[in-house]
């Protein structure tokens, strides 16, 4: 096993000499992207802090780069470290050109002045982050967002080894947050920088690191891969969810089913049915949902949606037994909505069951529902 | 929002810096024309009036009228040299404190630093005359900097459980009090002949300046101006807050220990030898950072300076000539100057903030 690029050994952090989180042990390789992630206050950012010595570490060791990290002189330190930090600064007077060849600090001479050599790396770090026509804006005067671009910008002119960036994606849009990620995946793929953070939004976390650290309570939760670290229950027992689920598979979030019996029905393959799910959901709306094969994306969903549901293995004939419950199912309902019914030679029996609710008055298309029927069902409290 | 998006060419940082560079230059250069005005002017008028002809001719060939050569050498030039220097100390100091308290408000008087100068100078100056009957500079500078650091101590043990700026600004008024009532108290005690001397100090003048002050006063405020010119880099980092800083490399604990002394050595010197002064501290440098439209301590710590210094010489101006041949308090002068400047920056940055 290769000797890894940071280590800590027995770390415990916190304030004033009292550890909040303790025996922390991460071991993090070279060029790899780590993530934090957990619940509000759970110390992500005092992890961090201490990793870059703003906090002095209550015992515990941090290895970088095979020395011990209060060994390094602070001069030492920055031209292999940068930071991007939450800490509102309003810097007087300065233009995102200035704030962003601050990075270049660890390379200027004693006073401080900017070589031609500096300013093109000023401005190679500016564009690089799609912040380059900031320049000459004053750095109070721009949005949230453009802030944190201009800040990673001043991070990547630092020239550094590692990047620490605590929850660089608050403020951002979903554009600027995908290419903020984007920049940082490049950033360590191709120049082989590493790359700690903490996230907010775990579905993000999941899709960028090669890593990922759960903070919870006192202690590390769990740490390891991505694939290890997201399944349902995991994410559920590291933030307390108790309304809702977090969908490991897509990274998604999804809002509480309604609660009930299922009032309708809805019959759907191939994804059709995912429109009539969110919609009914938003009405609180109990529903079932049938016959999926356990691969159709609408399958996924319902899973996380539906009141109950009847599945099939993929690729097999529709069984008798499925029939059946279907039937019930439909009997107990009041009414039966054909959400876009995808039948072949496996679900071809799935058309008896439209022509059975078609008979007995209860079959509707999703428009007729929404437009005429939805009324009846949604409860008014 | 209406973006103005800059073309973006490689050029536009070049044109951007010589932009900037020539906007240093014009500042500097008002500067320079009004620091040689008011010299002048100093120089010329008073209860002698002395024409311009013949003061170039004084100072620099010490040649014509006795009186007037020593009018000029003995009283006049020492007494401007000093409020040169003593003023650029001042903003100088004001800024140091508004880059550690990152809080353009931030000034050794309203922060009590000066008042703690004040109390112990008086202190030590009536033991020393009590005593020995004379009392030199050095001692007087030493004592001003054990009360501004005195001072400073207090104001730094409340910003640690306060953090908000307001109540720190109280705390140093608060401060400012109670040195004031103690020093008020000393002289209400001293010996008469004590009190004459004490009074027209602890209100803050430059009457009185000879050479051997402007000798110490040049010798401590050069070598603070000089060390704090050198700081000049890793204040540039520390604008960005203290954690940005320390993540350029800046020891920030060393750097903190640094900015305290310097501004507390150039503020004592100050009061020392004029007593305390109002509003410089801030008033000078917003006007300068905004006159150079930058914030970067290479160019507005010697523009600081500079401009400290003529501003209060311009206001010594005033303190003799206003209602001549009274003499005002230099705080008198500085306060009608300098607190309007504060106030019109509380309410920009109100705005600021909404």
């Amino acid at each position: 096993m290769a000797e890894y690029y940071v280590q800590t050994k027995q770390l415990s952090v916190g304030y004033q000499g009292q550890a909040l989180i303790k025996d922390i042990n991460i071991n993090v390789q070279k060029g790899e992207i780590v993530t934090l992630i957990g619940p509000n206050g759970a110390g992500k950012s005092t992890i961090l802090k201490s990793i870059t010595r703003q906090l002095a570490l209550i015992s515990g060791r941090v290895i970088f780069a095979e020395k011990d990290i209060q060994k390094y002189s602070f001069k030492e330190l920055s031209a292999r470290m940068a930071v991007v930090l939450t800490e509102r600064m309003k810097p007087e007077l300065m233009t995102c050109h200035d704030v962003v060849a601050t990075g270049r600090y660890p390379y200027t001479g004693r006073l401080g002045i900017l070589s031609r050599e500096d300013e093109e790396i000023v401005d190679a770090a500016m564009r690089s982050v799609h912040a380059y026509e900031l320049g000459n804006k004053d750095f109070n005067a721009i949005s949230d967002g453009q802030r944190q671009r201009v800040l990673l910008a001043r991070a990547i002119c630092q020239e550094p080894d590692m990047i620490i960036l605590d929850e660089p994606t608050s403020f951002l849009d979903v554009r600027h947050k995908l290419e903020l990620l984007s920049i940082l995946r490049d950033m360590a793929k191709s120049r082989n920088i590493t790359v700690i953070m903490s996230l907010h939004e775990i579905d993000l976390a999941m899709k960028i690191s090669d890593r990922i650290i759960c903070v919870k309570g006192d202690h590390i939760f769990r740490h390891g891969k991505p694939e290890e670290i997201f399944e349902e229950g995991m994410i559920r027992d590291l933030y307390e969810i108790d309304k809702g689920y977090f969908d490991p598979l897509f990274g998604s979030i999804e809002l509480p089913k309604p609660v009930g019996e299922a009032k309708v029905m809805v019959l759907s393959s191939c994804g059709n049915g995912i429109g009539t799910y969110r919609k009914l959901q938003k009405l609180g709306i109990p529903f079932s949902a049938g016959i999926l094969y356990t691969n159709d994306v609408d399958h996924k969903l319902a899973r996380l949606l539906a009141a109950d549901m009847i599945e099939m293995q993929p690729f097999e004939p529709v069984s008798e037994e499925a029939m059946k419950a279907a039937r019930e199912k439909m009997n107990f309902c009041s009414m039966v909505i054909d959400a876009g019914l995808v039948t072949g030679q496996g679900n071809a029996c799935m058309r008896k069951l439209l022509e059975e609710a078609a008979a007995a008055g209860k079959l509707m298309t999703e428009k007729e529902f929404f437009d005429t029927k939805m009324s009846e069902f949604v409860s008014v409290k | 929002m209406n973006e103005k998006v800059n073309p973006g060419t490689p050029e536009s940082f070049h044109m951007e810096n010589f932009r900037r560079r020539s906007r240093y230059s014009i500042v500097f250069l008002v500067l320079l024309a009004a620091f040689v005005m008011i010299t002048v002017l100093n120089v010329n008028t008073g209860n002698v009036n002395i024409p311009v002809s013949r003061i170039f001719r004084i100072i620099f060939t010490k040649a014509g009228d006795v009186d007037e050569v020593n009018i000029i050498w003995k009283i006049r030039l020492p007494r401007i040299l000093m409020a040169a220097l003593l003023g650029g100390a001042l903003s100088l100091s004001g800024f140091l404190l508004q880059t550690f308290f990152s809080n353009p408000i931030a000034g050794p008087f309203v922060l009590g630093i000066s008042s703690g100068a004040k109390m112990v100078v008086a202190i030590v100056m009536i033991f020393f005359i009590g005593n020995f009957g004379r009392v030199s500079s050095y001692v007087l500078v030493a004592a001003a900097f054990v009360g501004s650091l005195l001072a400073t101590g207090f104001i730094l043990a409340v910003s640690r459980s306060v953090k908000h700026m307001a109540a720190l600004l109280v705390a140093g008024i608060m401060i400012g009090y109670i040195c004031s009532a103690v020093t008020e108290l000393i002289i209400t005690f001293a010996d008469d002949s004590d009190i004459v001397n004490l009074h027209g100090w602890s209100q803050g003048s430059f009457s009185g300046m000879n050479w051997s002050n402007v000798a110490v006063g040049a010798v401590i405020v050069g070598i603070g101006v000089i060390c704090v010119f050198g700081l000049s880099k890793p204040i540039g980092a520390y604008q960005l807050g203290e954690a940005y800083a320390q993540s350029m490399g800046v020891n920030v604990k060393r750097f903190r220990v640094l900015l305290i002394l310097f501004s507390s050595i150039l503020s004592a010197c100050v009061t020392a030898f004029a007593g305390p002064i109002s509003f410089v501290g801030i008033a000078v440098p917003f006007l300068i950072k905004h006159a150079l439209h930058t914030s970067k301590p290479l160019v507005v710590i010697p523009a600081t300076f500079f401009g400290g210094s003529v501003f209060v010489m311009f206001c010594d101006l005033v303190a003799r000539m206003a209602f001549a041949p009274r003499e005002l308090n230099i705080s008198t002068v500085t306060s009608i100057f300098g607190a309007p400047i504060v106030i019109y920056m509380l309410i920009r940055r109100q705005k600021g903030n909404m």
